[in-house]
């Protein structure tokens, strides 16, 4: 995030008319919540965060907030967020996809942005579903959920994204639950403060198609472990862990991406003269 | 007078490590420094690196644009797999060759040549091991060109400064060696001298001009993923936007480098991408989002032989089609093609500033051709109109970003602007930039879109329009050079012709094509194509006149000016 004096705000000084396009009991609508309290709490003017997203039902939120967003195509948000913020360091921006936009058709773009460590906050909600386009399995889906596109599930292993993240160079992973707003309000806080490419994969019921996903919470739990700075010793505990732990799970000091400057200002002019015979 | 008649082409071939390509950069230089201007083509094998190779140069008196109809010097430095060019190094009876008669028999092509000098490379170097063949061969074209010995030991003084007084002595004695052994008596090509060039000059490809172009224009950010004959454009970026404040950072793929641009043009930064037929297609739904989401961005697209991988390292003009129709939905945008090298320059900088005026995507369509031939031309002194972004400032509130009306060109809300926070959406949305698909919103979105681009004033630079005549010929990009001379040399047969060459492809101009088109009465469409892309564009946007012809040929062998000008006297307009 960007150093700035903190404003005395209120979270729906954050929020916008809009009304939502989620159904009745989405997770999503507990993440919006949790996303302008955090706003809130650093205390940032809107115009001074920029919210980017691609397609699907979590990429609707930065119309929801009363910041810039940007709503592109699917599966680009990150790289839409990349560009904006190495060419507007200045601004704050949190990117937000879901498991479909940021580990399907956006997943290569999920490497390389953790890997080039621009100083970003990526939230993706996690429902283990596409939702919008009415059900279809997405690579966080169970092998063996039913759906109409894989009658009697895909039989494929699950991805699993916070592991991706962790080998790919990410500066900062946690999950949230978005039953529980608070807590998750203190990680995207937390997720934008720390410099670099932070990671919070939040678990957001999608109560419409996946009706089993009411009891996550009854399943979720703090991490019962401190956070870790050790790459080694955090992927262990990704790796082994029942996928419902909370917290920040790593956290890396890994320097944030700075593009390169020049030691002295030319004017564009003057680049006419290598040519010059 | 034409620079046909004052101009002599040159072609080089060797094998990997002979060093033609230096040779041929260093007789360009060489030539440039003695007054002349000149064009410099390559043509490689497949290999990586170390395959055959040849420079195919026209030095000329005047500024030039094409390749000629055909070569007045091969110079063979050996023939290993030089037959390979067979079809790129057209020689006629008056050609000379020059080559070493230990490297066995001259490749196919140099049967036409009927003036032989010969080379004794293999015989001098073996002799003065520290002399290399392609020194030799250097002098010896030189010599032959009656080019100013000073100048050419100038230029390997320069090359080899790094290297020592040593190497330099021995490279400009193995020019001064090969210089004296060729017998001029036996093939002149010699050029006309011209006093030393009063104005400035640049020695510049197209792709330098491209990138130079757009930084002028004000680009100061651009987002790069590799692909051939693109990749000079964003590695002449990478240091020199450093050096303007500006910033270059590598894509994972040709998806995220326009998206890059996106973002950073969407947070106030003008931006850019390059790329060629295979990554245009990839960007293309971005491209879309671009339009609806009216964020200014220019792609450079250096077209090459497609579809799919194509041809890499060969010119065509192809990728027509994927600029003007590429997108889903109605898409609304601007498509400007480079003419000449030296136009490169201008394109990028008018595509910039058009983009950045009308909020919408400027795709500038160069070509290999234009994009790695290396040219000595006077510099450039046409600057094209500028154009800035008309940003919001928060006075008029409620702010509406997409609010239609006037000339349809809203003010832009950037970042950190208060009061003016909106959301960007590629989905049909309201003036304020909500969701809908109400149909009032799409049309209204629509017609916002098209109108901002169709009722722009663009002047002159929207086509070249030379000469009168009832026959035109209707050619772009690359083309227009040939074309050009094409018609110069069909007017010594006695016949005319008008040239009629868009840079602005898209949005079309009806009224000034058909103003462009009064009294014309037949037309030839001359592009690099195989499937008639320019013909069938024209067709589909411009009242042509009954009778037309077609003259088009896919890359990678170009189309030469004889060729224009024997369909012109075939038409017969006298």
């Amino acid at each position: 995030m960007n150093a700035a004096e903190p404003l005395k705000c209120r979270p729906s000084d954050y929020k916008s008319e809009v009304k939502p396009i989620w159904c009745p009991g989405c997770g999503d609508y507990h993440v919006l919540m949790a996303l302008t309290r955090a706003m809130a709490a650093l205390g940032l003017p809107p115009e001074r965060i920029a919210v980017v997203s691609g397609i699907g039902c979590s990429s609707r939120i930065p119309a929801y907030t009363n910041c810039y967003g940007f709503h592109g195509v699917h599966g680009r948000s990150l790289a839409v967020a990349t560009g904006l913020k190495i060419a507007r360091p200045d601004i704050t921006v949190i990117c937000a996809s879901g498991d479909g936009d940021g580990y399907s058709i956006g997943g290569n773009h999920f490497l390389h942005a953790c890997r080039r460590n621009v100083d970003l906050a990526y939230i993706v909600m996690d429902n283990h579903i596409y939702g919008m386009t009415k059900g279809q399995p997405s690579p966080t889906t169970e092998p063996d959920f039913d759906t109409a596109l894989a009658p009697g599930g895909t039989g494929l292993r699950p991805f699993n994204p916070l592991v991706v993240a962790l080998a790919s160079g990410a500066n900062f992973v946690a999950r949230a639950y978005s039953g529980n707003p608070n807590e998750t309000a203190e990680l995207i806080v937390d997720a934008i403060k720390h410099p670099g490419f932070s990671f919070v994969e939040i678990l957001s019921p999608c109560v419409t198609y996946r009706p089993d996903q009411r009891s996550w919470k009854d399943r979720v739990h703090p991490a019962p472990v401190t956070p870790t700075d050790d790459p080694a010793r955090a992927a262990r505990r990704l790796m082994t862990d029942d996928g419902f732990n909370l917290g920040v799970l790593y956290r890396g000091h890994r320097a944030p991406y700075t593009p390169p400057t020049a030691a002295a200002m030319v004017a564009p002019e003057s680049l006419e003269e290598e040519f010059e015979v | 007078m034409t620079a046909g008649a004052n101009s002599v082409s040159v072609a080089m071939v060797g094998s990997g490590g002979a060093g033609v390509l230096t040779t041929g950069e260093m007789l360009l230089e060489a030539a440039c420094a003695a007054g002349w201007n000149g064009l410099l083509t390559r043509s490689v094998g497949p290999q990586i690196r170390g395959g055959e190779a040849a420079s195919l140069l026209r030095l000329a008196r005047s500024p030039v644009e094409c390749m000629a109809d055909q070569f007045d010097l091969l110079v063979g430095i050996d023939w290993v797999n030089a037959g390979r060019f067979g079809d790129e190094i057209p020689l006629g009876e008056s050609s000379v060759l020059v080559c070493d008669p230990a490297a066995g028999a001259p490749p196919p092509m140099a049967a036409n040549a009927k003036r032989v000098i010969e080379l004794p490379i293999a015989e001098i170097t073996k002799a003065h091991p520290a002399w290399r063949a392609n020194m030799l061969a250097l002098g010896a074209a030189g010599h032959l060109l009656g080019l100013d010995e000073s100048a050419l030991h100038g230029v390997i003084a320069k090359r080899f400064a790094a290297k020592g007084s040593e190497v330099v002595a021995a490279n400009v004695a193995a020019a001064a060696a090969g210089a004296r052994a060729v017998d001029t008596e036996r093939g002149r090509v010699a050029l006309a001298p011209v006093a030393q060039a009063a104005a400035k000059r640049w020695l510049i490809t197209g792709n330098e001009a491209v990138a130079l172009g757009a930084l002028l224009g004000g680009v100061r950010f651009a987002a790069a993923y590799p692909i051939t004959p693109a990749s000079d454009i964003l590695e002449w970026l990478a240091p020199n936007l450093t050096k303007v404040g500006g910033t270059l950072v590598q894509a994972e793929d040709e998806l995220a480098s326009v998206n890059m641009i996106i973002g950073a043009s969407y947070g106030g930064v003008p931006s850019l991408t390059a790329t060629s037929g295979p990554g245009l297609s990839l960007m293309i739904e971005s491209l879309g989002l671009a339009t609806a989401a009216e964020v200014p961005i220019v792609i450079v697209d250096v077209m090459r032989g497609g579809p799919s991988t194509g041809i890499p390292t060969k010119s065509e003009q192809s990728d027509l089609n994927i600029a003007i129709y590429g997108m889903h939905g109605d898409a609304p945008h601007l498509v400007i093609a480079p003419q000449s090298v030296g136009d490169c320059w201008l394109s990028a900088q008018w595509a910039t500033g058009l983009a950045e005026a009308l909020q919408a995507p400027a795709i500038v369509l160069s070509d290999q051709f234009l994009g790695q031939a290396q040219t000595a031309i006077t510099r450039p002194v046409e600057r094209p109109p500028t154009g800035k972004r008309r940003v919001a400032d928060g006075a008029n509130l409620p702010y509406a970003r997409y609010a239609a009306g006037g000339d349809g060109v809203s003010p832009m809300a950037i970042p950190g602007t208060a009061r003016c926070a909106y959301t960007a959406d590629g989905l049909t949305h309201t003036e304020r930039g909500t969701p809908t698909s109400g149909a009032h919103d799409h049309v209204a979105q629509l017609d916002k879109r098209r109108d901002k681009l169709d009722g722009h004033e663009y002047g002159p630079l929207w086509a070249t329009i030379e000469g009168d005549s009832e026959t035109a010929v209707l050619a772009w990009g690359s083309l227009t050079g040939v074309v050009r001379e094409g018609i110069a040399q069909a007017r010594a047969d006695g016949v005319s012709a008008k040239l009629i060459a868009p840079r602005l492809l898209l949005p079309t101009r009806p009224a000034e094509m058909s103003a462009a088109l009064a009294g014309v009465k037949r037309v030839l469409v001359v592009e690099q194509t195989h499937g008639m892309q320019f013909l069938k564009y024209l067709r589909a946007h411009y009242d042509l006149p009954a009778e037309v012809s077609v003259l088009h040929r896919p890359g990678p062998l170009p189309i030469r000016p004889h060729e224009v000008r024997q369909r012109l006297i075939e038409g017969g307009s006298r």
